[in-house]
């Protein structure tokens, strides 16, 4: 397994001490690749977030990501761009989201959980609070696409300051530059966004992925996820052995809405490896 | 125009007073955009740069608004408007008479241009009363690119003549139908769009906002309108105006004929917002004159945003399909908050108002949103004497707007006539 494995320690996965980088590389011995799956709280509603995160767990998935709705998530394709609406037109707010998490981390102890949301909601939430609340209630790592972080100093030194982890994104048009600098400043892990575009569009997963994986490799200082279009285990079988993790999110939700969540328990089995 | 050294030399000039290095105008601008669009503002940002300095693309900038666009616009005195009110002389910054009805043209031009220098092919666009669109879609036909233009269905309604016009122009028009189906959510879409395809395409933004340098980029096109009205004010009255007005939307044709008056501080800038159905009705666009815009960060930039208490922007609401817009230009969130620009809004019905007065005495039919700009300074007006002069930007023309305003003035002959023409329309599907 190609592993940095920079955050190594004798800790076990799980300790409160552990940061995420590290919680990821301990677990990683032997596994294939972990999985990351990805929620938008409050769509359909919160107790199938419940339910979904359940099934993770006992799926085998390591990393969820929660994601907080925004009403312009400009990152996000159509079938997010849905469930994010419909999310906050049922009435979500961000201390919903907040207490829902703090329950799923204490009764989901083996998965790590993320946010992501867009920056404005950490902002008026307040970015130092919004970062104190997240590491008070063991969300690990924070995915905010949008807050660019040459202009997000204060959310990187939240981060820092209360040893949340702030995963960055780097694509297959970031420099070498730039992919040395946001490879020193992310935590957690580095995500990597296999192809432009927004998210939920079909990834072609072939030598050119490789080639930016293998790049991204060679400056990773943590491990690396990889998403964007993953919608099948072919696609999972060909990432692993080149990177820590795979992530999905649109595919998962297009199975929850088509068919429900015994549909979302054999598509787990299929893609997760054994 | 020949002296387009003088014209580029003076543009800079006039755009780089407002502009900071960084993007930041103030605390508001900056840029806050995905990963993925890191390289296409890289580039954008590059050849802004250099076409600053280049003074080919000034002259066939300047060509193409003289020859192709008709500049310079006049400068009109309203002397029957001025009558009807006794108090200050009005004048009226013609931007209805730039090809395709609005001022949006001059950046329309100016961004296609620049597209062409980036070796782009296809343009993209955004648009809430269609005139960006429109005028985006005949830049595109001009200078051969391919164009999509991205319209709220509700402003699609609300605009369909324009939506005509840029089908028949050769642009493809895709309707938005989430969110509250306006402005804002076009451009969302617009860059959905852009984040899949900005190898080949270049994304026009319409106002001056978004992340830097868009509303750099949008300034300096834009600084045409203000450099000719103050030269036709100086010759005309041989002084400058007491004040100019323009409507806010986003804060394009504002910028626009506010940059060249900038260093006068003699002179003052008023930007005149949506009020809709008035303050604390909830539906309104006013974010700095009602109070009620928070900083915040979407789009890409940081603004004024009319937003809730987890930052989730509120649903805007005009008469002016163009001006509900729930940001406001960085630029001009920082003027407002430096003092130099003052902020105020006109209700739908002062706008209504105003457009009646405004046909009956000048002739003229301006757009819903530059009639913001006559309603706030008719609203003005009697505070003012003989001895002051006002500037009135007429942003666009408002014969798109006929629908609405048929609507607004509870016209019997017109409804009468649009279901006539329904009932041909049916008859000869039939």
């Amino acid at each position: 397994m190609m592993m940095n494995g920079k955050h190594l320690s004798g800790e076990k996965p799980g300790s409160s001490k552990m940061g995420l980088a590290e919680r990821i590389t301990v677990r990683q011995s032997g596994k294939p690749i972990q999985m990351m799956t990805h929620q938008i709280l409050g769509y359909p509603d919160f107790d199938t977030n419940y339910e979904m995160i359940r099934l993770f767990q006992e799926s085998g998935v390591h990393l969820v990501e929660l994601q907080l709705p925004f009403s312009e998530p400009i990152a996000d394709g159509p079938v997010f761009l849905h469930a994010n609406q419909a999310s906050l037109a049922s009435g979500t707010t961000t201390k919903q989201c907040l207490e829902f998490a703090g329950r799923v981390v204490t009764d989901f102890p083996g998965l790590s959980f993320l946010f992501m949301t867009y920056y404005n909601v950490v902002i008026q939430y307040g970015i130092e609070d919004f970062v104190k609340e997240c590491a008070a209630i063991g969300i690990q790592g924070l995915i905010v696409p949008d807050a660019y972080p040459e202009e997000s100093h204060e959310f990187m030194e939240a981060c820092r300051k209360h040893r949340v982890e702030p995963v960055l994104i780097v694509t297959p048009y970031t420099t070498s530059e730039r992919l040395a600098y946001l490879s020193a400043e992310t935590g957690g892990f580095l995500y990597c966004a296999a192809r432009k575009g927004v998210t939920g569009t079909k990834t072609s997963f072939g030598k050119e992925t490789e080639a930016f994986i293998t790049r991204v490799r060679g400056m990773a200082r943590t491990p690396i996820a990889v998403g964007f279009g993953i919608q099948s285990d072919q696609d999972v079988r060909f990432l692993e052995g080149k990177c820590d993790i795979a992530i999905i999110g649109t595919q998962l939700l297009n199975v929850l809405e088509h068919e429900g969540l015994s549909g979302v328990k054999r598509f787990l089995q299929t893609i997760i490896p054994a | 125009m020949s002296e387009y050294k003088t014209i580029f030399q003076t543009i800079s000039a006039t755009a780089e007073a407002v502009v900071e290095d960084n993007g930041y105008y103030g605390n508001y601008g900056g840029s806050f955009i995905p990963e993925i669009l890191v390289p296409a503002f890289a580039e954008i940002k590059e050849h802004f740069e250099a076409i600053k300095q280049d003074e080919a693309f000034w002259k066939e900038y300047c060509s193409l608004l003289a020859d192709y666009s008709g500049r310079p616009t006049p400068l009109t005195y309203a002397d029957r408007l001025t009558d009807y009110f006794g108090r200050a002389k009005i004048y009226i910054k013609r931007e209805d008479l730039n090809h395709t009805g609005a001022h949006k043209l001059n950046n329309a031009l100016g961004q296609a241009m620049l597209a062409k220098k980036m070796g782009k092919t296809r343009v993209i666009a955004e648009t809430g009363a269609g005139q960006h669109g429109v005028a985006t879609a005949t830049a595109a036909a001009k200078l051969g690119l391919s164009a999509t233009i991205y319209m709220g269905r509700e402003d699609m309604e609300r605009q369909y003549s324009n939506v005509f016009w840029m089908k028949r122009l050769g642009a493809e028009v895709i309707a938005v139908d989430y969110g509250s189906r306006t402005l804002k959510d076009a451009i969302n879409e617009a860059l959905r769009d852009w984040v899949s395809s900005f190898e080949t395409t270049h994304y026009v933004l319409g106002t001056a906002s978004g992340a830097h340098p868009f509303p750099a980029i949008v300034s300096y096109f834009q600084a045409v309108i203000g450099i000719e009205a103050k030269e036709q004010i100086l010759r005309a009255e041989g002084r400058l105006p007491s004040r100019v007005y323009a409507c806010v939307g986003g804060g394009s044709n504002a910028l626009g004929v506010f940059q060249a008056f900038y260093p006068h501080d003699d002179v003052e800038l008023v930007g005149v917002e949506a009020g809709g159905q008035g303050k604390g009705s909830g539906r309104h666009a006013a974010r700095i004159a009602y109070g009620e815009g928070r900083a915040g960060v979407a789009q890409g930039f940081k603004t004024l945003f009319l937003q809730n208490n987890d930052g989730q922007m509120n649903d805007t609401y005009s008469l002016a399909a163009g001006l509900d817009y729930v940001g406001v230009s960085p630029i001009l969130a920082d003027l407002s908050e430096r003092g130099r620009v003052r902020f105020t809004a006109a209700t739908d019905t002062e706008v209504v108002e105003a457009l009646e007065i405004i046909m009956k005495t000048e002739g003229l039919i301006p757009a819903l949103e530059s009639t913001h700009a006559f309603a706030g300074a008719f609203n003005d007006i009697t505070e003012s004497s003989g001895s002051d002069i006002f500037i009135i930007n007429m942003s666009g023309r408002g014969d798109k707007d006929i629908f609405n305003v048929a609507e607004g003035l509870n016209d019997d002959e017109w409804k009468a006539f649009i279901r006539r023409k329904a009932r041909q329309f049916e008859d000869g599907a039939r």
